[in-house]
């Protein structure tokens, strides 16, 4: 019965596998298709290299399988494309330059392994115990939300496999006790605090800031971490609201916002953001100061024309700040190799996918093995620059591998001297390329 | 009543259930527990929905929500009053048997399309509730301390006791529906679905049949909600109320028979093994992976489905080959 | 909360609210017609959103005219989804129909985003605003507001004045007596469906005008035009109007009384209490 069963349904694919093969000119490919997992290795099919296993005599070229899942369908959609080409740039530069050399001569090659985990929780245990246990993975990056990094982390951290969390910024996730999850990315809880410093140095009389997010754990746990900084730094907190995800009518949240504010802070992610942006414009809002989570650094923001204008964004990482690397390529180089492939200008998601691949480099490198507990150890003592900034993990007990090294950048959108808008990083002062436009 | 050990019905569909479970626990492979699980948290779902939709003829839309609020109360009762997690699965079931209860005695009155907007409505209020609701974490959910593995004997093997009780809850699912397909509640409630006025003249009280059939059918997916969120450490309102999941469920009832006990157990397989495959597939189209496209392949098996076979596989067996309806309950 | 911030509130309500409206007509003319919850109608709104902002953006075309062609091809489109899917469903139980249109939906979503993905898009069109004391309206919204009237009045006039629009009714009273009197049954449901999709096209292109969208973006006026068509009457097109400036005037009413995130609770309970109290809407269309 079963197998009649599983021949029907195979019987189906297949009928509908030409069905859509006939039917997809339809829809053309999006502009730059992430180049996908390279083709598995033929030469070495049977033994893939075991992280326990005794690495072999040189000069042996090893392969280490990095695992993870992306959400190629989903709202997460677009961050995760970007994150993956990100990624994909790391591993092909990598490999290109004839892998990492470990301690007993042998050089690994780097290969990956994704699915899709259709931006919900469904599938993702099943799918990160897939990755472990029979795609080999030697090493783990997280999916791109907290909720979903939270899931696979609970499955690495019983395989005893590094992982790397790109985009799972919720301080939580790394206050649960695991201990072999690691964050790229600067935390939720100060992904704001900055634009308040920013702020606080334009006018130090702006006091009454509004917050206004979407109501998700990210977003919330944001608001929450600004509202305690800016209280504590005598700051009056007019109001602090959510709005339901998906929401695209502002006009309703806008018209709470009290009369006087200085500073409006808040957005949840892109559609939302650019959304909400657009609406504060129409309306006319009087505020000095707008910051906003993640819409404001993506090119695409500016699509809403002069609603743009004057909105500051948290990025982790931006083309135009220029780090002095201690460790890896320069931001300019990043920029170049990643224009030359996909063909756009690459975000700060796929500068976090290339840095988690930075990252593992550097501790495959200074552990000189592809064993879990070295390289965890190689990872808790980073602590370098890369062209996105400082990388350092917090190794104490009740928030082990938490960034600590890593700081936002604020960008601000600006008019050049034509009047085109331009994204100007503004904060910190270190890194600015412009002055803060203030008030907006 | 008959003696359901004497038909060969009900083996059948208590073999596949057994065999699916088992198979991982045998090998001890971890990759196939995880396919496991989610194979028979699907059968689970689609059985205990079918209870209302198959045999009595309400669609719900709302089934996610049993789920969801069985999930969300556990996860409060190990994390703030640090339950055992048997003692909160127990109680996520009753929770939500409790809340079908209250539910049904409102909108069961509702019939056809408007009972299935009514559901869509219970589960909008019922997500956008919590992500208010203080003590659940409102927006942020319910997070586990890693260490709350520990008094399972490490993460590894609360995984597998999660599996041990998913496997327990399959196998009571089927025969449970097995039990009331062929018990007189359940003619009665297969007399609501040919015609409820009919079956109120012929004596049955509806109102009370209907609430009954709701009310059992939440309690498993309650059950299961506690066990699928203390295996992922975390819930939130946005995947404990996905409306998305409720739509799978209803899907597989159709694919496999609705109605019928081994039609969703076998809708559930081939749905949730055919979007697994598709999404791990490594095939091409051209220069595209398969993979982006496996949204469209699934409507598309789905459409076909429904325009060719719409009594789903079981319901088309069962038509063409007489001899089978003994064997396919 | 003083009067003019009431004011503004109530305006901005109103202003989506027809949105609202035009977004939930197609949903309920469908529904009327052949008793088809049409739930591919989100994803056919974002396909409208997506067919104006690709005219405009592309070929630079006027955003109303590029809203013309988009509600011919939405016509199109819904009369072929009409004869290649759900003629073959429409007298199975209403189970089917909401599967096949679900799979529908699935179909043009997977595609959707693989070929737009899910970066939200802007038309950055825009007419100016009207300063009309303390309010700030924007042009496109009042052309929206305006389109609506046009198009309800239009679908009432080919509704009951029209032949076809009085074949349509009569089928959607009874098609049995409908069809024993000659009415090709078959081809006015096509119209019917067809029309339903053209006005969900039309009000996806409106939205695009003044909003940010993703391939996603449909589901949620898919949804609050459940809400709607409840409050207006199920099956009653022009209820919907009634019904979406309802849902709007709430929304921009009861955040003044209540946290923001406390409102779609609201609004969900009333949905359930309405279909409880009075499932023919509060219009009290047919049932």
């Amino acid at each position: 019965m079963k197998r009649t069963l599983s021949v029907f349904f195979t019987l189906l694919v297949f009928a509908s596998l030409l069905l859509t093969a006939c039917g997809s000119p339809a829809s053309e490919p999006p502009a730059a298709p992430a180049p996908t997992e390279a083709p598995t290795k033929s030469e070495e099919p049977a033994a893939p290299a075991a992280t326990d296993a005794p690495a072999p005599a040189a000069p042996e070229v090893q392969t280490a399988v990095i695992g993870f899942t992306a959400s190629l369908t989903g709202k997460l959609n677009v961050e995760s494309t970007r994150q993956n080409n990100g990624f994909n740039l790391w591993m092909k530069q990598v490999n290109d330059t004839g892998g990492i050399k470990l301690a007993d001569g042998s050089l690994v090659k780097f290969e990956s392994k994704f699915y899709d985990d259709e931006s919900n929780k469904d599938r993702v245990q099943e799918l990160y115990t897939k990755l472990v246990t029979e795609d080999d993975a030697n090493f783990l990056i997280s999916p791109y939300s907290s909720g979903l990094a939270d899931a696979s982390a609970v499955i690495a951290e019983q395989y005893g496999k590094v992982m790397i969390t790109t985009g799972a910024a919720s301080d939580g996730t790394y206050k649960k006790g695991y201990t072999l999850v690691y964050q790229a990315y600067t935390p939720a809880s100060r992904y704001l605090t900055g634009a308040l410093d920013a702020l606080a140095n334009a006018d130090p009389n702006a006091k009454n800031i509004a917050i206004i997010h979407e109501n998700d754990k990210f977003s919330t746990d944001v608001a929450v971490a600004l509202e305690a900084y800016a209280t504590g730094k005598g700051y009056t907190i007019a109001m602090n609201e959510g709005y339901d995800t998906g929401t695209t009518d502002f006009a309703p949240i806008i018209n709470k916002i009290p009369a006087g504010v200085d500073a409006i802070m808040g957005g949840g992610h892109f559609a939302d953001g650019q959304q909400f942006a657009k609406s504060l414009f129409e309306k006319g809002v009087a505020a000095k100061y707008i910051a906003l989570l993640v819409a404001p650094p993506e090119p695409t923001f500016v699509e809403i024309g002069d609603a743009a204008y004057g909105i500051v964004g948290p990025s982790q990482w931006e083309p135009l700040a220029a780090f002095t690397p201690t460790y890896g390529i320069t931001g300019a180089d990043f920029v170049a190799a990643y224009k030359a492939v996909y063909n756009e200008e690459p975000s700060y998601h796929a500068a976090g996918g290339y840095v988690a691949g930075l990252i593992l480099q550097k501790a495959i490198e200074d552990a000189g093995s592809l064993e879990t507990e070295k390289v965890k150890a190689a990872l808790d003592a980073i602590d370098m620059t890369t062209f996105f900034g400082g990388i350092k993990f917090d190794t104490s007990a009740e928030a082990h591998g938490l960034q600590i090294g890593h700081e936002m950048v604020f960008v601000q959108w600006q008019k050049d001297s034509a009047g085109a808008l331009i994204k100007q990083v503004v904060w910190p002062l270190g890194g600015k390329t412009a002055d803060l436009v203030y008030p907006k | 009543m008959r003696k359901i050990w004497l038909n060969p019905g009900f083996w059948l569909v208590l073999a596949i259930v057994v065999a699916l479970g088992a198979w991982p626990i045998f090998q001890q492979d971890a990759a196939a527990r995880e396919t496991g699980f989610t194979v028979l948290l699907a059968i689970v779902m689609a059985s205990s929905l079918n209870i209302v939709m198959g045999y009595t003829g309400y669609v719900s839309f709302g089934h996610v929500v049993f789920y969801g609020i069985g999930g969300y109360i556990g996860m409060y009762f190990i994390d703030s009053l640090g339950l055992p997690l048997p003692v909160a699965v127990l109680f996520g079931g009753l929770s939500s048997a409790l809340l079908a209860f209250l539910l049904g005695k409102a909108i069961l009155r509702l019939r056809g399309a408007y009972f299935a907007l009514a559901t869509i409505g219970v589960n909008e209020a019922a997500r956008t509730f919590v992500a208010n609701f203080q003590p659940f974490g409102a927006a942020t959910g319910i997070e586990l301390q890693f260490s709350v593995y520990k008094a399972y004997g490490g993460a590894l093997q609360a995984l597998w006791l999660v599996y041990y009780g998913v496997v327990g809850i399959a196998i009571f699912s089927v025969i449970f529906s097995y039990y009331i397909k062929t018990s007189k509640f359940g003619l009665g409630l297969m007399t609501i679905r040919e015609d409820e006025d009919a079956a109120e003249v012929i004596g049955i009280v509806t109102p009370n049949a209907k609430t009954w059939a709701y009310v059992l059918s939440a309690i498993l997916p309650g059950m299961l909600g506690v066990l699928f969120f203390f295996k992922n450490g975390n819930v939130e309102p946005g995947d404990a109320f996905r409306l998305g999941f409720s739509i799978e469920s209803l899907v597989m009832i159709m694919l496999g028979g609705q109605g019928t006990v081994l039609g969703p157990v076998l809708g559930a397989l081939g749905y949730q093994r055919l979007r697994g495959t598709l999404l791990t597939s490594d095939l091409m189209i051209g220069s595209l992976p398969l993979k982006d496209f496996q949204l469209v392949i699934s409507g598309f098996l789905m459409l076909l489905i429904i325009l060719f076979i719409p009594s789903g596989l079981v319901g088309w067996l069962r038509q063409r080959f007489a001899t089978l309806r003994r064997v396919l309950a | 909360m003083n009067f003019s911030n009431l004011l503004t509130s109530l305006v901005d309500g109103l202003l989506i609210g027809v949105v609202y409206g035009i977004a939930a007509m197609g949903l309920n003319l469908i529904w009327g017609v052949m008793r088809v919850i049409n739930l591919a109608h989100g994803v056919i709104i974002a396909l409208g959103m997506f067919g104006v902002y690709l005219f405009f953006s592309t070929l630079g075309l006027n955003p109303y005219l590029a809203l013309l062609l988009v509600a011919v091809l939405g016509l199109l489109l819904g009369v072929l989804i009409y004869f290649i899917v759900i003629a073959r469903v429409i007298n199975a139980p209403y189970l089917s129909t909401l599967l096949a249109t679900f799979s529908i939906n699935m179909i043009i979503l997977g595609l959707g985003t693989a070929a737009f993905t899910t970066t939200p898009r802007d038309s950055g069109f825009s007419l100016g605003n009207v300063d009309l004391g303390p309010l700030t309206l924007q042009g496109t919204r009042l052309v929206a507001a305006l389109v609506t009237i046009l198009v309800t009045g239009a679908l009432y006039y080919f509704l009951y004045r029209t032949r076809p629009g009085k074949y349509i009714r009569a089928v959607a009273n009874n098609r049995a007596a409908a069809e024993l009197m000659g009415i090709p049954s078959d081809r006015i449901l096509a119209l019917s469906f067809g029309i339903g999709t053209m006005l969900a096209a039309i009000a996806g292109g409106l939205i695009a005008t003044f909003f940010s969208f993703t391939i996603l973006s449909g589901d949620i006026y898919q949804q609050k035009s459940f809400v709607i068509g409840v409050l207006g009457g199920l099956g009653n097109p022009l209820g919907a109007l009634l019904g979406g400036l309802i849902l709007g005037v709430l929304e921009g009413i009861l955040p003044l009384a209540m946290p923001n995130t406390w409102v779609p609770v609201i609004e969900f309970l009333l949905f359930i209490i309405i279909l409880l109290v009075k499932p023919s809407g509060l219009l009290g269309g047919r049932q």
